[in-house]
Protein backbone atom coordinates (compact mmCIF):
# COMPACT_ATOMS: atom_id res chain seq x y z
CA UNK A 1 0.00 0.00 0.00
CA UNK A 2 1.75 2.97 -0.90
CA UNK A 3 0.53 6.59 -1.06
CA UNK A 4 0.34 6.53 -5.25
CA UNK A 5 -2.59 4.20 -4.78
CA UNK A 6 -4.93 7.11 -4.31
CA UNK A 7 -3.83 8.56 -7.65
CA UNK A 8 -6.17 5.70 -8.99
CA UNK A 9 -8.96 7.88 -10.75
CA UNK A 10 -11.43 5.10 -9.11
CA UNK A 11 -10.11 5.69 -5.61
CA UNK A 12 -9.44 9.30 -6.04
CA UNK A 13 -13.22 9.98 -6.51
CA UNK A 14 -14.43 7.21 -3.66
CA UNK A 15 -11.98 9.35 -1.12
CA UNK A 16 -12.45 12.69 -2.17
CA UNK A 17 -16.49 12.65 -2.16
CA UNK A 18 -16.24 13.33 1.95
CA UNK A 19 -13.08 14.86 2.29
CA UNK A 20 -14.72 17.47 -0.23
CA UNK A 21 -17.63 17.61 1.44
CA UNK A 22 -16.19 18.25 5.24
CA UNK A 23 -13.19 20.95 3.33
CA UNK A 24 -16.30 22.86 1.94
CA UNK A 25 -17.97 23.07 5.41
CA UNK A 26 -15.24 24.33 7.46
CA UNK A 27 -13.98 26.84 4.53
CA UNK A 28 -17.65 27.89 4.87
CA UNK A 29 -17.11 28.21 8.88
CA UNK A 30 -13.41 29.40 9.35
CA UNK A 31 -14.26 32.47 6.71
CA UNK A 32 -17.57 33.31 8.04
CA UNK A 33 -15.98 32.96 11.90
CA UNK A 34 -12.92 35.04 10.64
CA UNK A 35 -14.65 37.44 8.40
CA UNK A 36 -16.96 38.54 10.96
CA UNK A 37 -14.71 38.70 13.57
CA UNK A 38 -12.36 40.63 11.73
CA UNK A 39 -14.77 43.26 10.23
CA UNK A 40 -16.94 43.90 13.46
CA UNK A 41 -15.07 42.48 16.76
CA UNK A 42 -11.29 44.00 16.40
CA UNK A 43 -10.47 47.39 16.66
CA UNK A 44 -9.45 50.17 14.11
CA UNK A 45 -5.71 50.82 13.36
CA UNK A 46 -4.69 54.01 15.02
CA UNK A 47 -2.94 54.96 11.65
CA UNK A 48 -4.82 53.65 9.49
CA UNK A 49 -8.78 53.27 10.80
CA UNK A 50 -10.76 50.83 9.48
CA UNK A 51 -9.29 50.43 6.26
CA UNK A 52 -7.02 47.81 7.60
CA UNK A 53 -10.06 45.04 7.88
CA UNK A 54 -9.74 44.83 4.02
CA UNK A 55 -6.70 42.68 5.75
CA UNK A 56 -8.44 39.63 6.02
CA UNK A 57 -9.40 39.18 2.14
CA UNK A 58 -6.00 40.49 1.06
CA UNK A 59 -3.16 38.41 2.70
CA UNK A 60 -5.16 35.28 2.51
CA UNK A 61 -5.34 35.41 -1.16
CA UNK A 62 -2.30 36.73 -2.27
CA UNK A 63 -1.06 33.83 -0.26
CA UNK A 64 -2.97 31.50 -1.89
CA UNK A 65 -2.67 32.64 -5.33
CA UNK A 66 1.08 32.04 -5.14
CA UNK A 67 0.54 28.41 -3.25
CA UNK A 68 -1.98 27.47 -6.05
CA UNK A 69 1.03 28.13 -8.92
CA UNK A 70 3.44 26.25 -6.18
CA UNK A 71 0.71 23.10 -6.49
CA UNK A 72 0.58 23.14 -10.13
CA UNK A 73 4.26 23.00 -10.37
CA UNK A 74 4.22 20.08 -7.87
CA UNK A 75 1.31 18.05 -9.80
CA UNK A 76 3.00 18.92 -13.52
CA UNK A 77 6.33 17.41 -11.59
CA UNK A 78 4.45 14.88 -10.28
CA UNK A 79 2.73 14.20 -13.96
CA UNK A 80 5.99 14.41 -15.93
CA UNK A 81 7.99 11.68 -13.26
CA UNK A 82 5.24 9.45 -12.74
CA UNK A 83 2.55 10.03 -15.49
CA UNK A 84 -0.59 9.94 -13.26
CA UNK A 85 -3.51 11.34 -14.91
CA UNK A 86 -5.28 12.67 -11.85
CA UNK A 87 -2.16 14.84 -11.53
CA UNK A 88 -2.22 16.47 -15.00
CA UNK A 89 -5.87 17.26 -14.11
CA UNK A 90 -5.25 18.70 -10.80
CA UNK A 91 -2.90 20.92 -12.16
CA UNK A 92 -5.39 21.73 -14.72
CA UNK A 93 -8.36 22.32 -12.15
CA UNK A 94 -5.80 24.24 -9.72
CA UNK A 95 -5.05 27.09 -12.47
CA UNK A 96 -8.85 29.12 -12.70
CA UNK A 97 -8.87 28.96 -8.45
CA UNK A 98 -5.51 30.61 -8.30
CA UNK A 99 -6.40 32.92 -11.05
CA UNK A 100 -9.08 34.14 -9.41
CA UNK A 101 -7.12 34.47 -6.31
CA UNK A 102 -4.59 36.83 -7.40
CA UNK A 103 -7.86 38.82 -9.03
CA UNK A 104 -8.78 39.30 -5.71
CA UNK A 105 -5.13 40.38 -4.04
CA UNK A 106 -4.78 42.81 -6.67
CA UNK A 107 -7.90 44.18 -6.35
CA UNK A 108 -8.54 44.48 -2.62
CA UNK A 109 -4.99 45.89 -2.79
CA UNK A 110 -6.13 48.34 -5.31
CA UNK A 111 -9.13 49.42 -2.84
CA UNK A 112 -6.82 49.43 0.13
CA UNK A 113 -4.04 51.02 -1.61
CA UNK A 114 -6.27 54.26 -2.43
CA UNK A 115 -6.89 55.70 0.47
CA UNK A 116 -3.05 54.67 2.34
CA UNK A 117 -0.95 55.56 -0.77
CA UNK A 118 -3.39 57.71 -2.58
CA UNK A 119 -3.33 55.87 -5.80
CA UNK A 120 -5.54 52.24 -6.87
CA UNK A 121 -2.14 51.04 -9.10
CA UNK A 122 1.87 51.52 -8.39
CA UNK A 123 4.07 50.15 -10.48
CA UNK A 124 5.63 48.79 -6.96
CA UNK A 125 7.64 45.58 -7.26
CA UNK A 126 5.05 43.26 -5.36
CA UNK A 127 2.06 44.44 -7.51
CA UNK A 128 4.07 44.25 -10.73
CA UNK A 129 4.91 40.92 -10.17
CA UNK A 130 1.36 39.83 -9.07
CA UNK A 131 0.14 41.54 -12.41
CA UNK A 132 2.99 39.14 -14.08
CA UNK A 133 1.65 36.28 -12.14
CA UNK A 134 -1.55 36.80 -13.48
CA UNK A 135 -0.05 36.87 -17.05
CA UNK A 136 1.11 33.34 -16.07
CA UNK A 137 -1.82 32.22 -15.33
CA UNK A 138 -3.64 33.69 -18.57
CA UNK A 139 -1.02 31.97 -20.73
CA UNK A 140 -0.81 28.77 -19.08
CA UNK A 141 -4.70 28.10 -18.82
CA UNK A 142 -5.04 29.53 -22.50
CA UNK A 143 -2.35 26.50 -23.42
CA UNK A 144 -4.48 23.86 -21.95
CA UNK A 145 -7.47 24.89 -23.76
CA UNK A 146 -5.94 24.85 -27.27
CA UNK A 147 -4.04 21.99 -28.02
CA UNK A 148 -7.07 18.98 -28.04
CA UNK A 149 -4.95 15.70 -27.51
CA UNK A 150 -5.16 15.41 -23.46
CA UNK A 151 -2.06 14.35 -23.29
CA UNK A 152 0.09 16.50 -25.30
CA UNK A 153 -1.36 19.19 -23.22
CA UNK A 154 -0.49 17.91 -20.55
CA UNK A 155 2.59 17.28 -21.19
CA UNK A 156 3.38 20.44 -22.84
CA UNK A 157 1.68 22.92 -19.72
CA UNK A 158 3.84 20.63 -17.82
CA UNK A 159 6.92 22.23 -18.88
CA UNK A 160 5.16 25.76 -19.32
CA UNK A 161 4.76 25.54 -15.97
CA UNK A 162 8.11 24.76 -15.00
CA UNK A 163 9.70 27.03 -17.47
CA UNK A 164 7.18 29.87 -16.22
CA UNK A 165 7.99 29.40 -12.55
CA UNK A 166 11.79 29.94 -13.04
CA UNK A 167 10.74 33.20 -14.66
CA UNK A 168 7.94 34.40 -12.56
CA UNK A 169 10.76 34.12 -9.76
CA UNK A 170 13.30 35.64 -11.82
CA UNK A 171 10.71 38.90 -12.56
CA UNK A 172 9.64 38.93 -8.81
CA UNK A 173 13.62 40.04 -8.25
CA UNK A 174 13.88 41.89 -11.38
CA UNK A 175 11.42 44.33 -10.51
CA UNK A 176 12.97 44.89 -7.38
CA UNK A 177 16.10 45.98 -9.61
CA UNK A 178 13.54 48.05 -11.31
CA UNK A 179 11.91 50.07 -8.59
CA UNK A 180 11.86 50.66 -5.19
CA UNK A 181 8.35 49.48 -3.18
CA UNK A 182 5.47 51.45 -1.16
CA UNK A 183 4.52 47.81 -0.56
CA UNK A 184 5.21 46.47 3.31
CA UNK A 185 7.08 43.91 3.49
CA UNK A 186 6.33 40.38 5.16
CA UNK A 187 4.70 41.35 8.54
CA UNK A 188 3.37 37.55 9.28
CA UNK A 189 6.82 35.51 8.81
CA UNK A 190 6.80 33.02 11.41
CA UNK A 191 10.44 33.60 12.71
CA UNK A 192 9.98 37.00 13.52
CA UNK A 193 9.50 38.71 16.88
CA UNK A 194 7.66 41.19 16.12
CA UNK A 195 4.69 40.56 13.79
CA UNK A 196 1.04 41.73 13.24
CA UNK A 197 -0.43 42.54 16.85
CA UNK A 198 -2.27 39.61 17.99
CA UNK A 199 -6.03 41.17 17.90
CA UNK A 200 -5.61 41.20 14.10
CA UNK A 201 -3.12 38.21 14.10
CA UNK A 202 -5.99 35.44 15.13
CA UNK A 203 -8.52 36.31 12.92
CA UNK A 204 -6.25 36.21 9.98
CA UNK A 205 -5.36 33.14 10.64
CA UNK A 206 -9.12 32.04 10.74
CA UNK A 207 -8.93 33.74 7.20
CA UNK A 208 -6.06 32.40 6.35
CA UNK A 209 -7.04 28.50 7.49
CA UNK A 210 -10.48 29.64 5.55
CA UNK A 211 -8.44 30.56 2.22
CA UNK A 212 -6.39 27.07 2.19
CA UNK A 213 -9.81 24.78 2.70
CA UNK A 214 -11.86 26.81 0.11
CA UNK A 215 -8.86 26.31 -2.39
CA UNK A 216 -8.55 22.33 -1.31
CA UNK A 217 -11.93 22.11 -2.05
CA UNK A 218 -12.69 23.84 -5.19
CA UNK A 219 -9.58 21.97 -6.71
CA UNK A 220 -10.80 18.77 -5.42
CA UNK A 221 -14.43 19.78 -7.05
CA UNK A 222 -13.01 21.12 -10.49
CA UNK A 223 -10.43 18.03 -10.49
CA UNK A 224 -13.51 15.64 -9.85
CA UNK A 225 -15.67 17.36 -12.70
CA UNK A 226 -12.54 16.67 -14.92
CA UNK A 227 -12.73 12.95 -14.21
CA UNK A 228 -16.13 12.37 -14.77
CA UNK A 229 -15.82 15.08 -18.15
CA UNK A 230 -12.72 12.56 -19.73
CA UNK A 231 -14.79 9.59 -18.72
CA UNK A 232 -17.79 10.94 -20.61
CA UNK A 233 -15.57 11.50 -23.71
CA UNK A 234 -14.63 7.67 -23.24
CA UNK A 235 -17.80 6.50 -23.28
CA UNK A 236 -19.26 8.35 -26.26
CA UNK A 237 -15.72 7.42 -28.09
CA UNK A 238 -16.65 3.56 -27.38
CA UNK A 239 -20.18 4.37 -28.35
CA UNK A 240 -19.27 5.73 -31.62
CA UNK A 241 -17.16 2.80 -32.33
CA UNK A 242 -19.92 0.42 -31.83
CA UNK B 1 24.81 21.86 -37.09
CA UNK B 2 26.51 24.18 -39.36
CA UNK B 3 24.48 22.75 -42.54
CA UNK B 4 21.15 23.85 -40.54
CA UNK B 5 22.34 26.76 -39.83
CA UNK B 6 23.11 27.93 -43.33
CA UNK B 7 20.01 26.11 -44.08
CA UNK B 8 17.94 28.53 -42.26
CA UNK B 9 20.07 31.84 -42.91
CA UNK B 10 19.23 31.31 -46.73
CA UNK B 11 15.77 30.30 -46.28
CA UNK B 12 15.52 33.36 -44.41
CA UNK B 13 17.33 35.56 -46.70
CA UNK B 14 16.19 34.39 -49.99
CA UNK B 15 12.79 33.42 -49.45
CA UNK B 16 11.21 36.18 -48.63
CA UNK B 17 9.53 37.53 -45.62
CA UNK B 18 10.96 37.08 -42.61
CA UNK B 19 14.02 39.09 -42.84
CA UNK B 20 13.87 42.25 -43.78
CA UNK B 21 10.00 42.15 -42.13
CA UNK B 22 11.37 42.40 -38.31
CA UNK B 23 13.59 45.50 -39.09
CA UNK B 24 10.83 47.31 -40.89
CA UNK B 25 8.54 46.77 -37.79
CA UNK B 26 10.65 48.15 -35.73
CA UNK B 27 11.45 50.83 -37.98
CA UNK B 28 7.67 51.51 -38.02
CA UNK B 29 6.73 51.35 -34.24
CA UNK B 30 9.48 53.57 -33.48
CA UNK B 31 8.15 56.38 -35.87
CA UNK B 32 4.83 55.74 -34.45
CA UNK B 33 5.50 56.40 -31.14
CA UNK B 34 6.14 60.57 -31.35
CA UNK B 35 2.68 60.68 -33.18
CA UNK B 36 1.58 58.94 -30.19
CA UNK B 37 3.28 61.29 -27.12
CA UNK B 38 3.91 64.21 -29.18
CA UNK B 39 6.76 65.72 -30.55
CA UNK B 40 8.50 67.13 -27.24
CA UNK B 41 12.23 65.59 -27.70
CA UNK B 42 12.97 66.27 -23.92
CA UNK B 43 10.18 63.67 -23.51
CA UNK B 44 11.06 61.65 -26.14
CA UNK B 45 14.98 61.47 -24.98
CA UNK B 46 13.28 60.36 -21.48
CA UNK B 47 11.44 57.45 -22.69
CA UNK B 48 13.86 56.49 -25.95
CA UNK B 49 15.49 53.70 -24.17
CA UNK B 50 11.94 51.93 -22.81
CA UNK B 51 10.79 52.34 -26.47
CA UNK B 52 13.64 50.68 -28.42
CA UNK B 53 13.45 47.80 -26.03
CA UNK B 54 9.82 47.31 -26.75
CA UNK B 55 10.14 47.58 -30.00
CA UNK B 56 12.91 45.35 -30.47
CA UNK B 57 11.30 43.29 -28.28
CA UNK B 58 8.33 43.05 -30.90
CA UNK B 59 10.11 42.76 -33.66
CA UNK B 60 11.91 39.59 -32.39
CA UNK B 61 8.22 38.58 -31.56
CA UNK B 62 6.49 38.57 -34.98
CA UNK B 63 9.26 36.28 -36.70
CA UNK B 64 9.37 33.64 -33.73
CA UNK B 65 6.26 32.16 -35.12
CA UNK B 66 8.09 31.23 -38.34
CA UNK B 67 10.76 29.31 -36.86
CA UNK B 68 9.41 25.73 -36.72
CA UNK B 69 6.22 26.02 -38.56
CA UNK B 70 6.99 25.68 -41.87
CA UNK B 71 9.25 22.98 -41.02
CA UNK B 72 7.11 20.92 -39.00
CA UNK B 73 4.19 21.45 -41.99
CA UNK B 74 6.48 19.83 -44.68
CA UNK B 75 7.83 17.13 -42.28
CA UNK B 76 11.23 18.37 -41.97
CA UNK B 77 11.15 18.75 -38.51
CA UNK B 78 10.31 14.78 -38.31
CA UNK B 79 13.56 14.24 -40.46
CA UNK B 80 15.54 16.45 -38.22
CA UNK B 81 14.41 14.21 -35.28
CA UNK B 82 15.55 10.92 -36.83
CA UNK B 83 18.54 12.49 -37.65
CA UNK B 84 22.05 12.53 -35.62
CA UNK B 85 21.82 15.60 -34.07
CA UNK B 86 20.21 16.00 -31.03
CA UNK B 87 16.99 17.95 -30.67
CA UNK B 88 18.87 20.10 -28.25
CA UNK B 89 21.25 21.00 -30.71
CA UNK B 90 18.32 21.52 -33.18
CA UNK B 91 16.42 24.43 -31.12
CA UNK B 92 20.03 25.68 -30.73
CA UNK B 93 20.52 26.29 -34.36
CA UNK B 94 17.10 27.46 -34.39
CA UNK B 95 17.66 30.40 -31.78
CA UNK B 96 21.03 31.32 -33.02
CA UNK B 97 19.80 31.63 -37.03
CA UNK B 98 16.73 33.09 -35.32
CA UNK B 99 18.81 35.96 -33.92
CA UNK B 100 21.69 36.43 -36.94
CA UNK B 101 18.37 37.36 -38.97
CA UNK B 102 16.40 39.67 -36.27
CA UNK B 103 18.25 39.96 -33.29
CA UNK B 104 21.54 41.22 -35.02
CA UNK B 105 19.87 43.74 -37.58
CA UNK B 106 17.86 45.45 -34.88
CA UNK B 107 20.88 45.67 -32.58
CA UNK B 108 22.70 47.29 -35.66
CA UNK B 109 19.53 49.60 -36.45
CA UNK B 110 18.88 50.61 -33.35
CA UNK B 111 21.60 53.67 -32.68
CA UNK B 112 20.03 55.09 -35.89
CA UNK B 113 16.52 55.11 -34.76
CA UNK B 114 17.99 56.49 -31.10
CA UNK B 115 18.64 59.41 -33.53
CA UNK B 116 14.79 59.69 -34.19
CA UNK B 117 13.99 59.58 -30.33
CA UNK B 118 16.22 62.40 -29.09
CA UNK B 119 18.61 59.34 -27.29
CA UNK B 120 20.91 60.96 -24.82
CA UNK B 121 24.73 60.32 -26.62
CA UNK B 122 25.92 58.91 -23.47
CA UNK B 123 24.02 56.03 -23.98
CA UNK B 124 24.77 54.62 -27.83
CA UNK B 125 27.15 52.38 -26.58
CA UNK B 126 24.95 51.03 -23.75
CA UNK B 127 22.14 50.35 -26.05
CA UNK B 128 24.35 48.55 -28.43
CA UNK B 129 25.63 46.73 -25.77
CA UNK B 130 22.50 45.77 -23.99
CA UNK B 131 20.72 44.87 -27.26
CA UNK B 132 23.90 42.26 -28.35
CA UNK B 133 23.48 40.86 -24.83
CA UNK B 134 19.99 40.54 -24.30
CA UNK B 135 18.64 39.93 -28.07
CA UNK B 136 20.13 36.35 -27.84
CA UNK B 137 18.10 36.02 -25.15
CA UNK B 138 14.62 37.03 -26.73
CA UNK B 139 15.02 34.54 -29.33
CA UNK B 140 16.48 31.84 -26.69
CA UNK B 141 13.13 32.10 -24.78
CA UNK B 142 11.15 32.92 -28.36
CA UNK B 143 12.36 29.15 -29.73
CA UNK B 144 11.02 27.59 -26.60
CA UNK B 145 7.64 29.40 -27.12
CA UNK B 146 7.68 28.24 -30.68
CA UNK B 147 8.25 24.88 -30.15
CA UNK B 148 5.08 24.58 -27.55
CA UNK B 149 2.70 26.16 -30.23
CA UNK B 150 4.12 24.49 -33.03
CA UNK B 151 1.52 21.98 -33.24
CA UNK B 152 -1.70 24.37 -33.17
CA UNK B 153 -3.26 25.84 -36.08
CA UNK B 154 -4.26 29.22 -34.68
CA UNK B 155 -0.51 29.26 -32.69
CA UNK B 156 0.41 33.12 -33.44
CA UNK B 157 -1.67 34.60 -31.06
CA UNK B 158 -1.14 32.19 -27.93
CA UNK B 159 2.63 32.23 -28.91
CA UNK B 160 2.49 35.88 -27.89
CA UNK B 161 0.52 35.76 -24.83
CA UNK B 162 3.46 32.64 -23.68
CA UNK B 163 6.48 34.59 -24.63
CA UNK B 164 5.85 38.42 -24.01
CA UNK B 165 5.29 37.24 -19.70
CA UNK B 166 8.61 35.58 -20.14
CA UNK B 167 10.37 38.59 -21.43
CA UNK B 168 10.11 40.50 -18.40
CA UNK B 169 13.25 40.19 -16.74
CA UNK B 170 14.92 40.77 -20.18
CA UNK B 171 13.43 43.83 -20.73
CA UNK B 172 13.45 45.20 -17.26
CA UNK B 173 17.38 44.81 -17.58
CA UNK B 174 18.17 45.98 -20.61
CA UNK B 175 16.01 49.30 -20.70
CA UNK B 176 17.06 49.44 -16.95
CA UNK B 177 21.28 49.51 -18.24
CA UNK B 178 20.18 51.91 -21.67
CA UNK B 179 18.75 54.36 -19.11
CA UNK B 180 21.47 54.32 -16.49
CA UNK B 181 23.73 55.00 -19.64
CA UNK B 182 21.78 57.56 -20.38
CA UNK B 183 21.78 59.52 -16.79
CA UNK B 184 25.38 58.75 -16.42
CA UNK B 185 24.99 56.23 -13.64
CA UNK B 186 26.85 53.02 -13.78
CA UNK B 187 24.99 50.50 -15.92
CA UNK B 188 27.32 47.66 -15.07
CA UNK B 189 25.20 46.15 -12.96
CA UNK B 190 22.20 45.57 -15.26
CA UNK B 191 24.28 44.63 -18.00
CA UNK B 192 25.79 41.69 -16.25
CA UNK B 193 22.38 40.77 -15.20
CA UNK B 194 21.46 40.76 -18.53
CA UNK B 195 24.18 38.92 -19.86
CA UNK B 196 23.76 36.26 -17.46
CA UNK B 197 19.95 35.48 -18.43
CA UNK B 198 20.82 35.24 -21.99
CA UNK B 199 24.00 32.80 -20.63
CA UNK B 200 20.91 31.03 -18.45
CA UNK B 201 18.65 30.68 -21.43
CA UNK B 202 21.11 29.43 -23.92
CA UNK B 203 22.35 26.66 -20.94
CA UNK B 204 18.59 25.71 -20.08
CA UNK B 205 16.05 26.35 -22.69
CA UNK B 206 17.78 23.96 -25.45
CA UNK B 207 16.31 21.45 -22.72
CA UNK B 208 12.96 22.59 -22.75
CA UNK B 209 12.17 23.02 -26.10
CA UNK B 210 13.91 19.60 -27.34
CA UNK B 211 11.43 18.11 -24.91
CA UNK B 212 8.17 20.04 -25.89
CA UNK B 213 9.21 19.49 -29.66
CA UNK B 214 9.64 15.82 -29.06
CA UNK B 215 5.74 15.93 -27.28
CA UNK B 216 4.42 17.75 -30.71
CA UNK B 217 6.11 15.42 -32.98
CA UNK B 218 4.61 12.43 -30.91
Amino acid sequence: MSIWEYANPTKFMGWTAPVMRVAFWLAGLCLATGLIWGFFFTPDDFRQGSTVKIIYLHVPSALMAINAWMMMLVASLIWIVRRHHVSALAARAAAPVGMVMTLIALFTGGIWGQPMWGSYWEWDPRLTSFLILFLFYLGYIALWEAIEDPDTAADLTSVLCMVGSVFAILSRYAVNFWNQGLHQGASLSLDKEENVANVFWVPLLVCIAGFVLLFIALVLMRTRTEIRARRMRALQARAQRA
Amino acid sequence: MKALLLRDLRLAVRAGGGFGLGLAFFLIVVVLVPFGVGPDTALLGRIAPGILWVASLLAALLSLDRIFALDFEDGSLALLATSPLPMEGVALTKATAHWITTGLPLTIAAPVLGFLLNLAPQAYAYLLLSLLLGTPALSMIGTFGAGLTVGLRRGGLLLSLLVLPLYVPTLIFGAEAVRRGADGLDPTGALMLLGGITAGTFALLPFATAAVLRINLR
